[in-house]
């Protein structure tokens, strides 16, 4: 097992893609996912892996050419941010149902206007339904090690779908951390080589992405919603095995401290451990009050999700984005959902916090805990509450 | 020159190639003179070939599931995108090959737009294609607009024809800008080689089409394709109207190649525009005032282009 290093979490993910021996990059840059594709680019011109970097035109141009590589039969990676992700927006929708395994790294970032660099959910968020397997990562062993999971179950052939793997913008990307890299004899254990089951090839040709007319569209839609329900049980498949050869277990959802906890705080991504923090400070003055965080974005998790609530009384579920004129944040409508008419749910309230990269502290959290526990025993007029904005 | 054209067999009526890689059976109009060209250009380049398509008329008369009239491998994506998509499959080929993981064997990569999606909305994505240089044949199936939506206006719309976006009226008459030069675009990219073709000369358009997929690295042709139903023409009328366009000097027929403009067909004898403009519902309501500045207009485009082949 190799050493952990300090090292550049955008650099770690960059050298997972490398581990994952991939075929082809297409890349556009934007802030903060530039470390990532510098690095690949790199790797690239030094020889480190034999692949293709593609240079292209745009971040729409970038996700086409992810089409076409992977239609093509080579692995294929790109990354992107913010207004990139959105410029990709029209071709996200296509790889799903045409079932290529493209993998990506989204380093999340906040939406113009106003224009702004830094972190928060609301780009990946205006993707949610682009009907890709989307993971969030805490830290940067998260990201590495997601990022060669994505590898493994996108292109494995009982999902063939395309994965996402989200960082928080700068407040992970761009941070040093302690990670434990994998060796290429491990990742060779634990990656096989992409054998897709359908390829562009003139000696068995086919035809990829045909009109859907009426009397099939519904059929194709709900294929597709079907694979990507399905693909849960891959995704848990390719967590155990990399458990038991790499001693890390990720679940679709992780509790901290929760077990008697009358209110959880639920987060995604890399607050979640500023949260922790705030966790064990209200431990020590006795409350009550524990953490589930969401790893596994889609397929949404519902019966994990359940299961980590427990019996807890009161949710706080913090969204780092804010959908304007809506009833609440994304990840709040969903879990409402969720728990919608359970006997013996918890109530659920939901605080909008960290937009643009405002950081959200432990008083913060506190805050949310004691708002939330208040809530529960008087209705609040709103569903969410935006936390931490100057009123002057 | 370029040294794959040495041993470039060109077809000739007799040696045209049997096999159809475009089925019978697909759903265009009749008279349509875009199928025609593609079905054309699919001879010429055979069975070894990657088609990468942009949405569009062509994409939807030969692909409604479950039938395609593609008996070769065939992708859409999206509208804008053909150029993209086919980088990405030039360079997966490319490293899969490296890799031992496909034949060696080379793969001609074909990507088609229509006017609308190589002049307007995918300009960008063809314009990086070029630029990096991707080993790949690009075809623009030009019928002068929007054909799949409704006949709107592109900017290869000619000057003053009638769309339902450019719709003559008191204060209109038409189209109100001269069509765009893609062509001239795509040289400005310094690619080996440029082409235009129509489809009333079959073997010059099959020749540059496989000119096009012999060249290494980027290549344009930008092919002339009659639309009865968008014209207002009568559909068996299309292969005359792909022939006066020519003669007319509207439409000239030349090669860039590496730079150098070669003329195909010197029009030593032009027909008056007029018989090209007229037969089309689309060009009924011009004047003369519109007429002869088209004809102006058209003479300075041919002599600029003559000068052009002269001097390089």
């Amino acid at each position: 097992m190799a050493k952990r290093i300090g090292i550049e979490v955008s650099i770690a993910l960059a050298e997972a893609v490398k581990l994952a021996n991939v075929d082809v990059i297409a890349a556009y840059p934007i802030t903060p996912q530039t470390h990532i594709v510098e690095h690949l680019s790199e790797v690239v011109a030094d020889g480190e892996v034999d692949a293709e970097f593609v240079p292209v035109e745009s971040e729409h141009g970038a996700m086409s050419c992810c089409c076409g590589s992977s239609a093509a039969g080579a692995r294929t990676f790109t990354s992107t941010s913010s207004q990139g992700l959105l410029l990709m927006s029209e071709i996200l929708f296509i790889p799903g149902p045409m079932r290529l395994p493209i993998v990506m790294a989204v380093v999340d970032r906040a939406l113009s206007a106003p224009i702004s660099i830094w972190n928060d959910h609301q780009d990946i968020m205006s993707q949610r339904d682009v009907g890709w397997i989307q993971t969030f990562a805490e830290n940067g062993q998260e990201a590495f090690d997601l990022t060669l999971h994505a590898f493994r179950v996108a292109e494995d052939r009982r999902v063939s779908l395309p994965m996402m793997v989200n960082i928080d913008g700068f407040t992970l990307s761009h941070v040093v951390e302690a990670v434990e890299l994998l060796s290429q004899e491990e990742v060779d254990q634990y990656l096989p080589p992409f054998k897709p089951r359908y390829r562009l090839d003139p000696r068995k040709p086919i035809t990829m992405g045909p009109v859907g007319i009426p009397e099939v569209y519904s059929e194709a839609k709900v294929a597709h919603n079907e694979a990507l329900k399905a693909s849960k049980k891959v995704i848990l498949q390719g967590w155990k095995e990399f458990a038991d050869l790499f001693g890390r277990q990720y679940n679709p959802v992780e509790t901290y401290r929760s077990e008697d906890a009358e209110v959880l705080l639920v987060t995604m991504g890399s607050i979640s451990e500023t949260a922790m923090t705030a966790i064990d400070t209200m431990r020590e003055k006795g409350q009550k009050a524990g953490l589930v965080r969401i790893r596994l974005w889609r397929p949404f998790p519902g019966p994990e999700f359940r299961k980590a609530a427990g019996k807890a009384k009161v949710l706080a579920v913090v969204d780092r984005c804010l959908p304007p004129g809506s009833t609440c944040g994304p990840v709040g409508a969903e879990l409402r959902s969720l728990f919608y008419k359970v006997p013996g749910s918890p109530k659920i309230f939901n605080f909008v916090a960290g937009l643009g990269g405002r950081d959200v502290t432990v008083e913060w959290f506190e805050e949310m805990v004691e708002k939330a526990t208040a809530f529960a025993k008087r209705r609040p007029k709103e569903l969410y509450e935006v936390i931490g904005v100057r009123e002057k | 020159m370029i040294s794959e054209f040495e041993k470039f067999k060109r077809f000739k009526a007799k040696n045209l190639p049997r096999k159809e890689m475009l089925a019978p059976g697909h759903r265009a109009c009749q008279g349509c003179g875009e199928v025609l060209a593609l079905r054309m250009a699919m001879k010429a380049l055979g069975e070894n070939v990657i088609v990468c398509m942009a949405t569009g008329c062509m994409e939807i008369i030969t692909t409604p599931y479950p039938q395609t009239a593609w008996k070769v491998p065939w992708i859409h994506i999206a509208f804008e995108n053909p150029a993209s998509v086919a980088s990405g499959i030039e360079s997966a080929l490319k490293v899969l090959r490296r890799k031992g993981r496909v034949p060696k064997k080379h793969i001609d990569i074909l990507a088609i737009g229509g006017d609308g999606s190589t002049s307007d909305i995918g300009i960008g994505w063809i314009s990086g294609a070029l630029e990096r240089g991707h080993d790949f044949t690009y075809i623009c199936l030009d019928n002068e607009a929007y054909m799949n939506t409704g006949v709107q206006r592109s900017s290869c719309t000619p000057y003053g024809a009638m769309t339902t976006t450019s719709p003559p009226g008191e204060k209109s008459f038409g189209q109100v800008t001269w069509k765009k030069n893609v062509p001239g675009i795509a040289v400005a990219h310094n690619i080996p080689y440029v082409a235009t073709a129509s489809p009333a000369y079959f073997l010059d358009l099959m020749n540059k089409v496989k000119k096009a997929a012999l060249v290494k690295g980027p290549a344009y042709i930008h092919i002339y394709s009659p639309c009865p139903t968008g014209w207002g023409s009568a559909p068996e009328r299309s292969i005359e109207f792909a022939k006066l366009v020519v003669e007319t000097r509207i439409f000239p027929l030349y090669e860039v190649i590496e730079g150098r403009y070669i003329m195909s067909r010197k029009i030593t004898k032009p027909k008056p525009v007029q018989e090209y403009l007229k037969g089309q519902r689309r060009f009924r309501h011009l004047d003369e005032e519109h007429i002869s500045y088209i004809q102006q207009r058209v003479n300075a485009d041919y002599e600029k282009l003559i000068r052009l082949s002269e001097m390089t």
